[in-house]
């Protein structure tokens, strides 16, 4: 009987939690079964490798408190299971703890993606009482030094871990978060252990993917070959010596990978999620790709985007690839990798993604890769609504 | 803090399922889930049924006689089923118990 449980597993071809489905399950289910909801662009926060897009919604954009609890009702309505309540920085919205209430009364699961470093006791108190069910909270580092100056905030390190605390003290499972690169790899031992300690149930180890704020940032993140294969070996090692104690997730960045990632379990099949200003996104970097139109759900039912928006069928399937993904074995494995990253990097969405080994493009990337790699730039550009800050030259 | 989360699910448990995971009927597929933290299971009828006794109050004995009794079978059959299916939902972390207060 010990199948009995059957687990839907997680899409960790992204740092985003994707529940990933096999492709007869896909097909039967539709709707995704959990989405990924940018409640608001504003962060304290400026992480260089940021996975909003360089073009931010500001605060008057957003959907009012209505708005959101509408959304939260129409996707119950249509059978969505889980959202992700995330930003931005989520805990940034006055009315989250209200927004957390209305999605458990309506019979979702919620998840709060966090940076942690606005809540108080009080309020993490308020919302588990409003329903909350999980907290995933993100970490630049082990110690304040080098954490603090890869967000751009000072203290944010010590509260993040005064936060991890106050969630298991409240019964909440705990994720950690870690967003690795070139200047945070040899600290991952340290992170896996601090997970242990604070007691959390799930280690993200996920390796900065390459678009908008990260791609501007790509010389002072991008890791060598060597870190990257000492990273594999350290999360292999632990995830065999704390099995039941620690699950892991890995997510590896995919220019020095030979086959493009399942980016979003493809195109319009499993996910979308919606900007703070309302639009339902085929991805969080859709926005990034010029020429397509994104709907609101002011303008229609969500529903209705899904199934029938332009933006969604643009690259939904196979039908639209040009070759080489067109006649590829591969093709409805992997959809021709990520269309953003095709876009950022090719300048047309529809080319296959250069992280693909059957790229014309893919050798001269990861040459670049490797030589940016091995650069002597570790200078930010940080994260903010004024379309980015350059750190201080003794900064980094 | 609530119920443990390392648990070694035997006849006297008395198993329920933590905050975090969620027993629920999906209208939409008509499929029942279990909700957890970035996952969704997919239980079978009998997994189900065992999971709508776990209360925390009844042990997983009085589960297994409730069970025996509804389906005309051997109870110990059940009984090591039951222990089975519990033990590989605790082990994924989507299971506590209640145990008694020790003073």
């Amino acid at each position: 009987m010990s199948d009995v449980l059957p687990t839907i597993p997680l899409d960790t071809s992204d740092s985003l939690a994707v529940l990933e489905k096999s492709r007869s399950t896909a097909e039967t289910f539709g709707i995704p079964l959990a989405v990924l909801l940018e409640i608001t662009h504003r962060c304290p926060l400026q992480c260089p490798y940021c996975s909003n897009p360089v073009e931010l919604d500001r605060s008057g954009k957003e959907l009012s408190t209505e708005e959101w609890k509408k959304v939260l009702s129409e996707l119950a309505e249509i059978g969505v299971l889980q959202v992700h309540f995330s930003g931005g920085e989520p805990t940034a919205r006055k009315d989250l703890v209200e927004l957390v209430k209305h999605a458990s009364d309506v019979g979702l699961y919620t998840n709060l993606i966090t940076s942690a470093v606005l809540l108080t006791r009080e309020r993490l108190g308020d919302l588990a009482d409003a329903g909350l069910c999980h907290v995933q909270i993100s970490f630049q580092g082990i110690e304040e030094g080098l954490a603090d100056r890869v967000a751009g905030y000072k203290g944010g390190h010590r509260k993040k871990l005064e936060v991890a605390k106050w969630t298991r003290e409240l019964d909440l499972p705990l994720t950690v978060n870690a967003v690795m690169h070139r200047q945070n790899l040899h600290q991952l031992p340290e992170i896996i252990q601090m997970s242990v300690d604070l007691d959390a149930d799930r280690l993200e180890v996920a390796n900065v993917q390459y678009y908008g704020w990260a791609l501007k940032n790509r010389a002072a993140l991008m890791p060598t070959v060597a870190q990257l294969e000492q990273c594999t070996r350290t999360v292999e090692e632990a995830r065999e010596r704390l099995k039941g104690t620690l699950a892991i997730d890995y997510v590896v960045p995919d220019y020095y990978a030979l086959r493009p990632k399942k980016c979003m379990g493809g195109w319009g099949r499993q996910f979308f999620n919606i900007s703070p200003a309302g639009k339902v996104l085929p991805c969080h970097a859709a926005e990034s790709i010029t020429g397509l139109d994104f709907e609101s759900v002011r303008s229609n039912s969500i529903a209705w985007i899904w199934r029938n928006s332009e933006a969604f069928n643009r690259y939904r399937g196979t039908g639209w690839m040009k070759e080489p993904c067109k006649t590829c074995e591969f093709r409805e494995i992997d959809f021709g990798g990520c269309r953003c990253q095709a876009f950022a990097l090719t300048g047309d969405a529809a080319n296959t993604d250069p992280a693909c080994a059957l790229s014309p493009l893919h050798e001269t990337i990861f040459k670049q890769a490797e030589r940016e790699a091995e650069g002597e730039t570790n200078r930010f550009l940080y994260r903010n609504f004024a379309g980015g800050t350059l750190e201080d030259e003794n900064g980094a | 803090m609530a119920g443990p989360r390392n648990i070694s699910v035997s006849e006297a448990s008395r198993p329920v399922l933590p905050r975090h995971a969620k027993l629920k009927y999906d209208e939409t597929r008509q499929v029942w889930v279990i909700l957890a933290p970035e996952r969704v299971l997919a239980p079978d009828e009998i997994a189900v049924e065992v999971l709508q006794l776990c209360d925390g109050k009844r042990s997983v004995g009085e589960v297994s006689d409730q069970l025996a009794a509804k389906y005309a079978a051997p109870r110990e059959a059940i009984l090591a089923d039951v222990i089975v299916m519990l033990q590989d939902l605790a082990d994924k972390g989507f299971l506590t118990e209640v145990r008694e207060k020790t003073p």
